[in-house]
């Protein structure tokens, strides 16, 4: 007995003590958040993350392998605990949620029978699986099977669908969908997401400049869910109730009913959802990611900026919103008239971004005062530039600084200032005969403003013709119903004054069109000797705003580094990345490409957010090669759509005519609940090879 | 029995896991991934071989000559605990390519039946030193092998139409019994 309790002493004690040795001479560092991590994780070595134990999750959470949320078994708090451990982009930190990238299923025809076994990844070693579209779900469900926690079933449409409730994002069917249509991926991910050629996406999807997912949101207003499409904009579109009535609809142009019937009036129903949210009283969520400590500036409260504030926001960062005028949405408030965007509406809209923390510093203006410098030593880690374009051009001809003569975008913001600040202080002049210059938006609002004011003969003068006026269509049709008088293929050259220094009449050359020029419109050339002269007491020139870049000769050391381009835009090398030459400062909207549109605007404020969000994390910012941009996937552009049946437009209700210019009440209404269900009905759900040509899903 | 027959019976006839039904956690636990099963394997050889050597000389060395033998199971399973984690730690230091490889199972197999089992299986057939090292060896390599194989077997298993009640371990512990049925084919080799 003694033997035997002494001899186990001694082989402990020497074990021991050759252990404790060791630990000495093999010492080597080890990163001691391991442990920490380790001690939160679920600590039941089940090995469901894909690692062997724990302590090997542990190790993959500090190498940066795995994201915070690596144990499946612990909840949404572990994952913030462990976040918070590596300090690591809490976006990671997000729930991680599968999603479904193809909704064709068995839409698309078949090429062969196949009688294999049931599982996709045998079917996709056959000529890529039976159906005809090479892209899209082969539906026998391997990720179904591979799914542990009964989140997916086969639908009855022949694709997977998700039960977000019961996903936790292992992983598992994205590693076994031989068709990559299972994806898995956190809300910030999401937000990042550039269209790329290999996405599976419509042709209007692919051509808004917001790449907002259009068939997703119109197929949900379609089943009722009103929520889920205000949802699926907002991760695309902060501003849907502005962009709903005043967006051009670039995307509609690509809409393949139109090729057989007429588009599907895309924008109507993002308009109908958005009124639908704001009527309802109350606002939707909007998810936020934990926060990354990281403060980011925005210049201009435009709708560049208000994108850029927006998604840098739902990422997690710190922003505040500088702005010259006392209230947000730059050219969208104070440029665009309250008849076409009632500031009721926008106010809602800004109010709903500043509700996720942005802060808002109002009347404060870059170059006078303060600078980026001041910024920067102030703790702000990056500088967002969406100071739009506010500088009229000028005409360049004698005269055009008379009494009764103004630019465009200082006529519509001084009367807009007047009209929502100032209603005590006396209205800004208005004339009786009055002659707008230039075929754009700001001319065209111009013309309805004045008419709404009173003006008693209004025109338009344009060096083109109708067809080339690159005014929003229905902003032409509309002004043409409210009596403005045009004048085409006219180029002024002088504005004829009274003896006091009045503007009295506006001289001018008719054109007619000769060759086409770079951009393919035929230039428009003087005819000699056809001078007319026009009676005015009021003349508008608004012929193209570029930026107001004064704050570079304000501010020395900026004015060395950053560099413009020759029509003064502020230069970034890469549209996509949006980076401009001091590495800090990014930039978007206007004020990098020269006047433009409100979703264009939108789309490169996200488009800088994720630039900024990249750099903050010591990125890259080179796009990925892949990105589409603004360009199409060519085998997604079709010449026919066999199987349409022609089902008319819903028409956009509107004000009558002369209701509508004696106020500045909304001229266009919003469709009604049955309108927008038809309307939606309208929509084919395409994909690239695919659609619903008979209205079935 | 030559050293030829104590290593094919040691992989294939006598195989440790599935005709021996040794250390049958970690093959049900590593074996969902090839990449799991593969580091896995490198470290049951690794540690069986150190562990079947170091046991027979406690064995004969201490235990036989101060007539301890009864101490046998206690006194192996506290040098083999402790083997490996000094083997953990030397290598960490010193050879850390090979620890980044097996690192993270080696302390997964202190409490692996399979070694314990084969150290005793050792003893208890009276081999010689040589012998047992090629054991031990024969022995880990038919570990590793009927790991590796049973996790292509179930990386496939995810694929296939199992019926809910019997998914996950339940078709696993299926498998390895038919794995093991087809190991009998070699009884009667040596
Ligand atoms: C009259 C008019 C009508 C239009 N109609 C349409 C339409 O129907 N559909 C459409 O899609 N687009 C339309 N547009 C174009 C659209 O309004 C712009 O493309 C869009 O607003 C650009 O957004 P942005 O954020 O780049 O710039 P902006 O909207 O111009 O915002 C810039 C912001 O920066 C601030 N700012 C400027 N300089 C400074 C400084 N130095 N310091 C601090 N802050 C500064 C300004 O106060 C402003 O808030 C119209 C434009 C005009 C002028
Ligand atoms: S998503 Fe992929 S794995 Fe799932 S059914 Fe479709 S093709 Fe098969
Ligand atoms: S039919 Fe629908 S999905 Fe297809 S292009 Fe038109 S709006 Fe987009």
């Amino acid at each position: 007995m003694l033997e035997a309790i002494l001899f186990m002493l001694g082989l402990g004690a020497g074990c021991g003590a050759v252990l404790s040795a060791a630990s000495k001479v093999f010492y080597v560092y080890e990163d001691p958040r391991i442990a920490i991590v380790e001690g939160h994780t679920a600590a039941a070595n089940c090995g469901g993350c894909g690692y062997a134990g724990c302590s090997a999750a542990a190790v993959a959470v500090v190498a940066g392998e795995a994201p915070p949320s690596v144990c499946i078994v612990a909840g949404p708090e572990t994952t913030a605990n462990i976040a918070s451990v590596m300090g690591v982009d809490p976006g990671t930190a997000e729930p991680l949620l599968s999603y479904n990238t193809c909704d064709g299923g068995d839409r698309a025809d078949n090429k062969f029978h196949y009688m294999g076994i049931g599982s996709c990844q045998a079917l996709s070693s056959l000529y890529g699986g039976q159906r005809e579209c090479p892209i899209g779900c082969l539906g026998l469900g391997d990720c179904v099977r591979a799914c542990a926690f009964d989140a997916l079933i086969i639908g009855s449409h022949g694709y997977p669908v998700v039960n977000e409730h019961k996903c936790v994002g292992c992983g598992a069917c994205e590693k076994v969908c031989p068709k990559d249509i299972m994806e898995i991926k956190t809300m910030s991910q999401r937000l990042l997401h550039l269209n790329q050629f290999d996405d599976r996406i419509a042709p209007c999807q692919q051509t808004c400049p917001a790449e907002i997912d259009i068939p997703k949101y119109i197929m949900q207003i379609k089943h009722g869910d009103y929520e889920g499409a205000v949802n699926t904009i907002r991760e695309r579109n902060p501003l849907l109730l502005s962009c709903g009535r005043v967006c051009p609809h670039p995307c509609e142009v690509k809409c393949r009913r139109g090729l057989e019937d007429q588009a599907v009036s895309i924008n109507q129903l993002k308009r109908f959802v958005a009124d639908h949210e704001m009527n309802s009283g109350s606002r939707l969520p909007v998810s936020v990611a934990p926060s990354t400590g990281k403060k980011a500036a925005v210049i201009g409260g435009g709708p560049a900026g208000l994108s850029c504030a927006f998604f840098l926001r739902r990422l997690g960062h710190d922003v505040t919103i500088f702005d010259d005028n006392p209230k947000l949405g730059g050219m969208i408030r104070y440029g665009i008239p309250e008849y076409r965007l009632p500031k009721e509406v926008l106010a809602w809209e800004t109010q709903g971004i500043l509700d996720l923390g942005v802060e808002h510093k109002p009347n404060v203006k870059l170059g006078r005062d303060f600078d980026i410098g001041a910024l920067i030593a102030s703790g702000f880690d990056t500088v967002f530039l969406g100071i739009g374009a506010w500088k009229d051009y000028t005409l360049g001809v004698e005269g055009e600084n008379l009494k009764g003569c103004y630019t465009g975008i200082n006529f519509l913001t001084n009367f807009a200032t007047w009209q929502q600040e100032k209603p005590n202080d006396p209205r800004p002049f208005v004339g009786q005969k009055c002659v707008v210059i230039g075929g754009g938006n700001t001319a065209v609002d111009c013309v309805r403003t004045l008419v709404r004011l009173g003006a008693e003969e209004v025109s338009i003068v344009y060096r083109r013709t109708r067809t080339e006026m690159p005014a929003n269509e229905v902003e032409i049709v509309a002004a043409e119903h409210e009596g403005i008088n045009f004048v085409f293929l006219a180029a002024p050259t002088k504005v004829i004054e009274d003896e006091d220094g009045n503007a009295t009449g506006l001289e001018y050359l008719k054109m007619e069109l000769g060759e086409p020029d770079d951009s393919g419109r035929r230039r428009p050339v003087p005819i000699e000797g056809s001078e007319t002269v026009l009676e005015i007491d009021m003349l508008i020139t608004a012929i193209g705003q570029g930026p107001d870049v004064f704050f570079k000769e304000e501010n020395k050391m900026l004015d060395a580094d950053l560099k413009l381009t020759r029509w003064s835009t502020i230069d970034c090398e890469d549209e996509i990345a949006l980076q401009a030459s001091i590495p800090y400062i990014f930039t978007g909207g206007d004020s990098a490409t020269g006047a433009d549109l409100v979703v264009s605007a939108i789309g490169a404020g996200r488009r800088a957010a994720r630039s900024i969000h990249m750099y903050l994390a010591g990125e890259d910012l080179t796009p990925p090669e892949k990105t589409l941009f603004t360009n199409n996937i060519p085998e997604s552009i079709f010449d026919s759509v066999p199987g349409i049946v022609k089902e008319k437009r819903t028409p956009m209700p509107e004000l009558p005519v002369d209701e509508r210019i004696k106020s500045f009440v909304e001229a266009d209404l919003v469709i009604t609940e049955k309108d927008a269900l038809y309307e939606s009905s309208r929509c084919l759900n395409c994909c690239i090879y695919c659609y619903n040509p008979d209205n079935t899903t | 029995m030559g050293y030829m027959e104590i290593l094919i019976g040691g992989i294939f006839v006598n195989n440790i896991l599935l005709a021996q039904f040794l250390g049958n956690c970690p093959f049900l636990g590593t074996s969902k991934k090839m990449e799991t099963a593969v580091g896995m394997a490198m470290a049951v050889v690794f540690v069986l071989v150190l562990a079947g050597v170091i046991t027979w000389v406690l064995y004969a060395f201490f235990l036989v000559p101060f007539k301890l033998v009864y101490l046998r199971t206690i006194a192996f399973i506290l040098v083999i605990a402790s083997l490996v984690q000094f083997v953990e730690m030397f290598l960490k230091k010193s050879i850390p390519a090979l620890y980044a490889g097996l690192g993270i199972f080696l302390p997964l197999i202190t409490t692996n039946c399979a070694v314990f089992g084969a150290c005793i299986l050792n003893i208890d057939k009276e081999l010689n030193f040589m012998k047992t090292l090629v054991q031990s060896t024969a022995y880990a390599v038919g570990f590793g092998l009927a790991l590796i194989l049973f996790a292509g077997v179930r990386e496939r298993i995810i694929l296939a139409r199992v019926p809910k009640p019997l998914q996950d371990t339940s078709i696993g512990l299926v498998t390895a019994g038919i794995l093991s049925l087809t190991f009998y084919a070699f009884k009667g080799m040596i």
